[in-house]
């Protein structure tokens, strides 16, 4: 397997974590090349960053929950990338929207205190970090933030969304809230919300839009639409929205597709290509090189002939269960179907694999990549791991999944600086 | 055709058909899909696709339609995460879908190209007049469907094959076969011209064999057996210089495509041990000036081209999942502002854009392209793709080039 063509860095996935990884790196110089078998959750999920959602009640302040949840949970990334590393991915990551293709786009929020937002199912999200259109959706009165009654808008085409099941939801958490329904006319039975997104990027579209929402409002309210805030330019939708409506305005999560997802793919796809970095999607990596302990090239499966990649640095962020990178075979043996690589938190036999209550804490969904305090996988000196391959978590339990994204995202990429770092000094 | 073991086709159809349980419904292709974006028409991948699958029967007639409208792009199958050949399961549900229907003649016309070329060749300025002249233009909407304003290439009046035949090139250096497909025989033989330029300039020998369409007009126009017919006699030709080791470079990025893997994939032929050689040792061309760069082997004396260029990767070339080398080519080029845009797809699709009832859809889905290069006002459009290049002249009015043709001019070669 000769390689033929050479990276400081190959990052293996192009989700959060490792499109955090590789455009961190890249914005350090180091020649970066990211392979992906496709796209990640980026399309999926709803862009907003739960940092610590539950521990298991739901969490006010990030800050102030993380220092016993990390004295409780030593296995979990938590523990090694610490609070400082999170706020400054956080940061780090804000900064990428600001650059980004999306004008005038910005995340608000930080550890300091969760934003508690309304889901398509109308139950409470708390998530740290959240753009600005979805932030006047906050539920819990707190200084600065928008209150008042809510008003949720459906659209009949799009799927999946129904707005008085939202409200009633939220009615029966203690919110005032209402669903109304727009009949909008897009030319076809059904879309999505991608498909109204692409719409409102359309300047006469969102003045329809507001001109037949208008008249459904009542006084101080404020005005839930699912996320279909534009692709483009979500941020010139959103502000002209509130200003057509003399209303406050926010974006509540839709079911897949994910526009304001999809925002956090483009932005992190434009800055990690701004910085130089080369970015291959359709191609599985299937095959690993090793000397002792050094994984040296990687070969991915590409039309016709395969190609070779040399690589100093490895990062694995190609997923976990979900995405098919870690699998649960019908023997019950789990392995990583990327590398091959050392798992941690396999249940052995005869211990508890799942809990019997469906929403109670499952022992496999902690099972990832075995890692030291480095994030370097067990066995390796020079793979690092990130996002949801990690072991110790369980973000869906935690709503923690894009703050581990990121934070171990940009772990594994200061890792690679401060030994290239240690290895240029010396 | 003969030559095609009937087992081995079935086989590949059931391959292609055994990735769809892995299909979870995400929906990441629907967000990529050009068309379903676009029109009602075309109800996206992952209905067309996985779901409408498991309700197709071998033998079977065919009720659901509307795959016809795939564009047979193939972003769905790059961009799912789960490795469902989307595109490909597409391509043969389009074939039973057409053959019910019986295969348009106009249909059957189009996917010729070498028919067309030897046509036209000897009557260009005729023929180019006439495909110009508005009224002809209009009788060839009514008898033929062909959308009176799509955009038809110029017949070049000569072909490449001849001036290769005469081109007395360097008698050392590493031989390479080109590949240069139809396009380039017909219509742009200048730029079949320019891709030797670069490759002698680089040192290499360039061989020409005789050649013949790959057969990628007919596959996507449902008619599988006759682009068998085609693929594999340009296999046959091309695998002897395989054999002696000789990387085959192409610049018509989805006809190389078409060499590499969907041949293979779509028209069952995964064990015909010629074409297997042939796709090995096929190489786009930017893919191979990168990979030559990547190991230091690419000349770089490039003089300065002042220039904005937006670089528009066609679908064809994303399909061979080696990223876009052709930007970092183009970034070598001193004096060049280089954008990339970021659009889906141009809308032609081969010979889908042309047709009267997808004509609208083309430009449509086009519509995203056409304004980022509108936005960054760029003064060349470089794309890898013959029929995306025609496509963009048409709807933006700006020059569009191969981007060997800014290596090209680069390396000061005119």
């Amino acid at each position: 397997m000769r390689p033929s063509r050479h990276f400081d860095v190959v990052v293996i996935g192009a989700g959060v974590a490792g499109l955090s990884a590789a455009t961190r790196l890249a914005q350090s110089g180091a020649r970066v090349c990211v392979l992906a078998k496709g796209v990640g959750s980026t399309h999926l999920a709803p862009g907003l960053v739960d940092v610590l959602g539950y521990d298991p009640e739901r969490v006010t302040s990030p800050s102030e929950a993380l220092p016993a949840f990390v004295d409780a949970h030593p296995e979990h990334p938590y523990a090694v990338i610490g609070q400082d590393g999170i706020a400054a991915a956080l940061e780090w990551f804000g900064g990428i929207v600001e650059a980004g293709p999306h004008p005038s786009y910005r995340y608000v929020g930080d550890l300091s205190r969760n934003h508690v937002l309304p889901t398509a199912l109308g139950a409470k999200r708390p998530s740290a970090l959240v753009p600005e259109t979805f932030a006047n959706g906050e539920l819990v009165a707190r200084r600065g933030a928008s209150s008042g009654p809510i008003c949720v808008v459906g659209v009949r085409v799009l799927r999946d969304f129904h707005a008085s099941l939202c409200a009633a939801n939220l009615e029966r958490d203690g919110v005032a809230a209402r669903g109304v329904q727009l009949e909008l006319d897009v030319g076809r039975a059904e879309a999505n919300s991608l498909g109204l997104a692409r719409s409102m990027d359309d300047p006469k579209f969102r003045a329809s839009f507001a001109a037949q929402v208008l008249p459904l409002l009542h006084g101080d309210e404020r005005v839930g639409v699912p996320a279909i805030l534009g692709l483009r330019d979500p941020h010139g939708a959103w502000s002209e929205l509130e200003s057509r409506l003399g209303h406050a305005v926010f974006e509540i999560p839709t079911l897949p597709p994910s526009a304001s997802g999809i925002r956090v793919y483009d932005a992190l796809r434009a800055g990690f290509r701004a910085a130089g970095g080369r970015l291959v999607i359709g191609a599985a990596v299937v095959e690993v090189e090793r000397e002792g302990d050094r994984v040296t090239a990687l070969r991915a499966h590409t039309s016709g002939h395969d190609h070779v990649y040399g690589a100093r640095w490895v990062v694995l962020a190609a997923g976990g269960f979900t995405s098919g990178a870690i699998e649960l075979g019908s023997d019950w043996q789990a392995r990583d179907t990327v590398m091959g690589l050392p798992l941690r938190g396999v249940p052995g036999d005869g211990e508890p694999r799942y809990g019997g209550d469906y929403f109670a804490s499952q022992p496999m969904a902690r099972v990832g990549i075995a890692v030291d305090s480095s994030l370097l996988a067990e066995g390796t000196s020079n793979v690092l791991v990130a996002g949801s391959a990690l072991p110790g978590a369980e973000p869906w339990r935690e709503g923690s999944g894009e703050g581990i994204a990121l934070s171990s995202g940009l772990h594994a990429a200061r890792t690679v600086l401060d030994r290239e770092g240690a290895t240029a000094a010396a | 055709m003969s030559e095609v073991n009937p087992i081995t086709e079935a086989l590949g159809h059931e391959l292609l058909r055994s990735s769809l349980d892995h299909c979870v419904k995400c929906t990441i292709c629907e967000t990529v899909c050009p068309v379903s974006n676009v029109t009602p028409l075309f109800p996206g991948p992952k209905y067309a696709g996985p779901q409408a699958e498991r309700y197709r029967i071998a033998g079977m007639p065919s009720l659901e339609t509307s795959v016809d409208y795939c564009s047979g792009c193939g972003l769905c199958t790059m961009h799912c995460p789960q490795g469902v050949q989307i595109a490909e399961l597409n391509a043969h549900a389009r074939r039973v879908v057409k053959e019910q229907a019986g295969v348009k003649f106009r249909d059957k016309v189009i996917a010729r190209p070498t028919v067309i070329g030897r046509l036209g060749t000897p009557v260009a300025p005729l023929a180019n007049f006439g495909l110009r002249f508005g009224p002809a233009r209009v009788l060839a909407e009514r008898v033929l469907g062909i959308h009176r304003k799509a955009a038809l290439p110029k017949f070049a009046g000569r072909r490449f094959a001849t001036w290769a035949k005469r081109h007395q090139g360097p008698a050392t250096g590493k031989k390479i076969v080109f590949f240069h497909g139809c396009g380039t025989e017909y219509y742009e033989p200048d730029l079949g011209e320019k891709v030797v330029a670069v490759l002698e300039h680089n040192g290499f020998r360039v061989e020409v064999p005789k050649q013949d369409c790959c057969g990628l007009p007919l596959q996507s126009n449902g008619l599988f057996d006759d682009a068998r017919g085609y693929v594999l006699r340009l296999a046959r030709s091309l695998a002897p210089h395989a054999r002696d080791g000789s990387l085959i470079v192409g610049n018509a990025t989805s006809c190389t495509l078409m060499l590499k893997r969907e041949a293979r994939e779509i028209l069952g032929l995964e064990d015909d041990p010629d074409l297997e050689l042939v796709s090995r040792q096929t190489y786009d061309i930017c893919e191979l000036l990168l990979e030559m760069h990547d190991a230091g082997e690419l000349k770089t004396d490039f003089q300065p081209v002042h220039e904005t260029v937006a670089y528009h990767a066609p679908c064809q070339q994303q399909g061979h999942w080696i990223g876009k080398p052709a930007m970092e080519l183009l970034a070598l080029i001193p004096g060049v502002d280089l954008r990339e845009m970021d659009a889906k797809c141009c809308g032609i699709a081969g010979t889908y854009g042309l047709k009267l009832e997808k004509y609208d859809i083309g430009m449509a889905v086009g519509a995203d392209l056409f304004g980022q290069v509108e936005a960054a006002d760029a003064g060349v459009v470089a794309c890898d793709s013959e029929t995306c290049r025609w496509q963009i002249e048409h709807a933006t009015g700006r020059p569009s080039k191969h981007p060997v043709e800014l290596l090209y001019q680069a390396y000061g070669l005119g």
